[in-house]
């Protein structure tokens, strides 16, 4: 039969460019394990928000100025007289805070799972390297509004350079182009962050999902499910990533979107913590203002930085508590990759560092009192602690037995009859004389059900830590 | 591919003589691309020395000019002030300026030519924020045996009101004093410390 001219047209394609082969290879035959969970979201959600990011950042190129004297007055002009110029910043302003949350939390998805262990230590380091070049974009991205936060941030930041024995006061120089933060820099950064880094930044999420791609990918149990193949080569345990996890993602896709846009309407500035309040002040080279803080994304690194009373030593440490991260697939010597088959010892040491990076993020974000320097050191020694110690304790690890096949965790709905009962456990039905004198039957707290149901759940939470 | 009766070691020499070349060409095209990230000629000629008019300062006053795009601050000190500045020897990490950078004739105590008369490049020698000037005594938040001083905001560092700074804080040495003279009793110039002649 004659191919129709549709047909025909496609086929002229198809010998030229391996559309079909793409496809099926990263998407229709790409087989992901089947017991994916919520954790699985932010992978595709990062690339959601690079896309918002680099839509809503190349609308406000089209109106910023990347010049001293007008940068400022050009991000009012957005916000104040182009059409919708307020919603594409905010978008792209909340997108970036959306990136670190949705990074950190993938990040420790990989943490949890053991997703950085061999096979996967390239995915790993080019998730690192990504990561890198997020922070890189971020601080360059902060310095355009040319408020007083952006200019005295860029000026610690880059400070720290100086700190480099024999060439760091060259090594600024170098990055600013000036001897201050002037015109000079704004403009540079400006390059950066809107060609520079963003290219970069593709590259490696192409290399990120290739070297995925290639070795597939990890799941809530760390098994490598290509280990059991039927009959057809398929992984017993795989399921088509389209239209499996497509379809769930777009779930997920909704659930961020809702949260996103009541950010960006409702607290575009998150209280100070997505936008500074210091930062709607015109830059001022003469003035420090009175409490400086980076963005809350940063805010455990620049604590780790005023816990070292020393400048060298300082960098060294915030530097170092990055490089920590790329040397993970290194440091932890447990041949399990599932946090839920691994030892109480890594439980309590992952439990411990989480805790510890929040707390260093939240102090971050306050002055540096005596306490606030005294409680950063504790926790820096933690996050530190955590890594450094790792290839000791992970040998001690008393692991359980891993799965053959991926396991089938209770669903939601599964979960319902348990929740009801709960309820039922923690009210007590009361009866009350109304003014009317009947009698009414009211739900009450019951004291001694709401403490049973407290130490059951204590109980669990220590029996899973162990 | 037939390599046969082919003399494989000069295609080798070859190969490397290529990317012998080739990486010299790429270093020396990488000079003027790093090149031009360095401070341009205009940015290099900006900081021509500013005068400031001191005639109308209180004791106790401290004001603020730019100087090459920084802050430089004058104090002027109370005689209260400048008795601190002997209490303090064993609190500080350079009490005697050798390790920071000062004009010679500054290079003492108060690190100032005049006593009462402080100038100070206002940046904090850790990472570059400009400090907070905090006269008062005792000051709640910095302890009750605070004598005055500056104290950077952004990582704690503590200055007393001779810019030199504390033990036990992040900066590693003394503020900058600038360059600068008096050409009468009220007027300075920031940025030189000596006049074309006398230097000539």
């Amino acid at each position: 039969m004659k191919p129709t001219r549709t047909e025909a047209c496609g086929n002229w394609i198809l010998s030229r460019f391996p559309v079909t082969k793409l496809w099926n290879e990263h998407m229709a035959q790409y087989y992901a394990p089947k017991n994916f969970n919520f954790w699985y979201f932010f992978g595709s959600l990062a690339l959601l928000v690079l896309v918002n990011q680099l839509i809503t950042g190349i609308l406000l190129t089209m109106n910023y100025k990347p010049d001293a004297q007008l940068a400022f007055d050009s991000v009012e002009y957005i916000m104040r007289d182009v059409n919708w110029g307020w919603l594409v910043r905010y978008m792209h302003s909340t997108g970036a805070s959306a990136f670190f949350i949705v990074v950190y939390l993938h990040m420790f998805r990989g943490i949890m799972y053991g997703s950085f262990k061999q096979p996967r230590e390239l995915i790993w380091i080019f998730g690192m390297l990504i990561y890198v070049c997020l922070m890189a974009e971020a601080f360059m991205g902060y310095l355009l509004p040319w408020g007083q936060m952006s200019y005295w941030g860029a000026q610690v930041i880059i400070s720290l350079f100086s700190a480099i024995p024999v060439v760091g006061d060259d090594l600024s120089l170098w990055f600013r182009g000036d001897y201050v933060i002037s015109d000079a820099t704004l403009n540079r950064f400006f390059a950066f962050h809107v060609i520079s880094v963003p290219l970069v930044l593709l590259l490696l999420i192409f290399l990120h999902i290739v070297a995925l791609h290639e070795v597939g990918s990890n799941n809530p149990d760390g098994i490598e499910i290509k280990d059991k193949k039927g009959a057809d080569g398929i992984p017993l345990d795989g399921i088509p990533f389209h239209p499996y996890y497509s379809v769930k993602d777009i779930v997920g896709v909704g659930v961020f979107l809702f949260f996103f846009a009541a950010v960006i309407f409702y607290a575009p500035e998150m209280g100070g913590y997505f936008l500074e309040s210091a930062n709607f002040i015109p830059a001022d080279p003469l003035k420090t203002p009175e409490h400086i803080a980076p963005v809350w994304y940063f805010t455990p690194f620049y604590a780790i930085l005023r816990a070292v009373p020393d400048k060298f030593a300082g960098v060294i440490a915030m530097g170092g508590a990055i490089v920590v991260l790329f040397l993970l697939p290194w440091l932890d010597r447990s041949p399990i990759k599932s946090v839920r088959y691994r030892g109480g010892i890594y439980k309590k040491a992952l439990a411990l560092f989480v805790i510890s990076f929040v707390a260093l993020g939240y102090l971050g974000t306050q002055p540096a009192t005596a306490g606030a320097v005294l409680a950063a050191r504790v926790f820096t020694a933690i996050y530190f602690g955590f890594f450094l110690l790792m290839p000791i304790y992970t040998r001690w690890e008393k692991t359980k037995p891993v799965p053959e096949r991926v396991t089938e965790q209770p669903s939601l709905e599964d979960r319902i009859p348990a929740v009801i009962e709960t309820f039922h456990e923690v009210t007590a039905k009361k009866s009350f004389t109304d003014t009317e004198g009947n009698t009414v039957e009211k739900l009450r707290p019951n004291p001694s059900g709401i403490a049973n149901v407290l130490v059951r759940g204590l109980k669990k939470l220590k029996a899973s830590l162990d | 591919m037939n390599n046969e009766g082919v003399d494989t070691s000069k295609r080798q020499f070859l190969t490397s003589a290529l990317s012998v070349v080739g990486a010299v060409g790429t270093g020396y095209l990488a000079v003027p691309f790093l090149s031009q990230m360095q401070p341009s000629a205009k940015a290099m000629a900006a900081g021509a020395p500013v005068e400031v008019d001191i005639s109308k300062m209180e004791t106790g006053q401290l004001i603020r000019v730019a100087w090459r795009g920084k802050p430089v601050w004058v104090l002027n000190r109370t005689p209260a002030a400048l008795e601190t500045l002997n209490t303090l020897e064993y609190e500080l990490a350079d009490p005697l300026s050798n390790e920071s950078i000062q004009p010679e004739n500054s290079k003492n105590q108060g690190r100032s030519i005049k006593p009462e008369i402080f100038i100070a490049v206002g940046l904090c020698t850790h990472l570059g924020c400009s400090p907070t000037f905090r006269p008062e005594l005792a000051a709640p938040d910095l302890g009750d045996d605070w004598l005055g001083g500056f104290f950077c905001p952004c990582h704690g560092s503590k200055f007393d009101l001779a810019g030199r700074v504390y033990r036990g804080v992040p900066a590693p040495t003394n503020m900058d004093v600038p360059p600068h003279r008096y050409i009468t009793d009220t007027h300075i110039i920031i940025g030189e410390e000596t006049t074309e002649e006398q230097s000539a």
